[in-house]
């Protein structure tokens, strides 16, 4: 498993294939969580984690980021950690809004959706 | 993993990197010369990949946002998209987890295709990177039938039955602009293989094709985001 001589990335096959099945599997996975109506806590973790791992066998095997040089790999990695920050600041401004919305103006935050009529 | 490091002189224009991990890389960025070792085509589709990222992020964000400002309930994506067949109760999101399923395959003939372009094998790389885009069209496909079905529910950007409004101006950004990229990706994909069919790469070497792939994987890597978080949290 190597990178050769003009950097191109060639590996076995039976790596490619053998992380097309994982794939497969995850998002079987992913869509039980749905189909069984896992809910709360438990739904979270579930559907987080099969995200987690099949986006890291995206970028790592097939996008080969596992076998790149660590300046080109931190390039692709760094920056978007910003992004963490982002979401954070972004959730606590939501749940201000939130709370201002059903304390000022009276929405009724535990209402439920309407049922989808096929 | 194990990684030889030796980096073809004619292509980065610059003598073999001798050192790997964290030397390498303080080498690589403190050498005064060229900071990647890969050919440019591929260090550009990667930053142009990066920036990408930031717009579904701030697409994702914007989603998140909304979701946790709205006071009015969500409605229920496993139940606004299910499908039923030939008079079957409706079976939950399975229309995205067929959308799901199409494009990982998509994914992996793509990967295949990369590695047959190395191996120089014309012949295969063509056929899989038409399957690749063929597979790419069929999930184009499926999101215009999903898009003319909620159409049809009655669901438009600024409401819709069943709970926040946000719901529809969510769907239709998101999903439009990853269904765009797709679009996109299977005419490049197209216009790469046929390039390769007409022998444009026997010289100048594959690498194009697996920069095409590094776009496909990276389109494949947002919908699974998309499919978590929109579809299924």
């Amino acid at each position: 498993m190597a990178t050769t001589a003009s950097g191109q990335q060639q590996h076995p096959l039976g790596i490619y294939i053998k992380i097309w099945i994982l794939l497969f599997v995850l998002s079987m996975f992913s869509y039980m969580v749905d189909y069984f109506d896992v809910q709360g806590v438990m739904r979270w973790t579930l559907v987080l984690v099969f995200m987690a791992l099949k986006a890291g066998f995206i970028l790592a095997i097939f996008m080969h980021v596992v076998w790149e040089r660590m300046a080109l790999a931190l390039t692709i990695l760094g920056p978007p950690m910003i992004l963490l920050l982002l979401i954070f600041f972004m959730a606590v401004e939501g749940n201000y809004t939130e709370d201002a919305r059903v304390q000022y103006f009276g929405h009724d935050a535990d209402r439920s959706p309407l049922h989808v009529e096929h | 993993m194990s990684h030889s490091s030796t980096v073809d002189a004619s292509v980065s224009g610059s003598t073999a990197p001798a050192a790997d991990g964290v030397t390498g890389f303080i080498n690589d960025w403190s050498a005064d010369k060229q900071t990647y070792h890969v050919p440019w085509g591929k260090a550009m589709m990667w930053i142009f990949l990066v920036s990408d990222t930031f717009i579904f992020s701030c697409f994702l964000v914007g989603y998140m946002t909304v979701r946790i400002s709205t006071a009015d309930p969500w409605p229920l994506a496993t139940e606004v998209f299910a499908l039923s067949f030939f008079g079957s109760d409706p079976i939950p999101l399975i229309l995205i987890a067929i959308m799901t399923f199409v494009l990982i395959t998509s994914s992996g003939t793509m990967a295949l295709a990369v590695n047959y372009g190395y191996r120089k094998d014309k012949k295969k790389t063509v056929i899989l990177m038409c399957a690749t885009a063929a597979l790419g069209a069929t999930f184009v496909g499926m999101q215009m039938y999903e898009w003319s079905k909620l159409i049809g529910y009655g669901v438009r950007p600024w409401g819709n039955p069943w709970g926040a409004d946000q719901f529809g101006s969510v769907f239709y950004m998101i999903t439009g602009f990853h269904g765009l990229h797709v679009t996109g990706g299977v005419i490049y994909l197209l216009v790469v293989a046929r390039k390769v069919w007409l022998g444009h790469y026997e010289k100048k070497g594959y690498e194009i094709v697996e920069i095409t792939g590094l776009y496909w994987h990276f389109v494949d890597l947002v919908w699974v985001f998309i499919f978590a978080f929109f579809y299924l949290l």
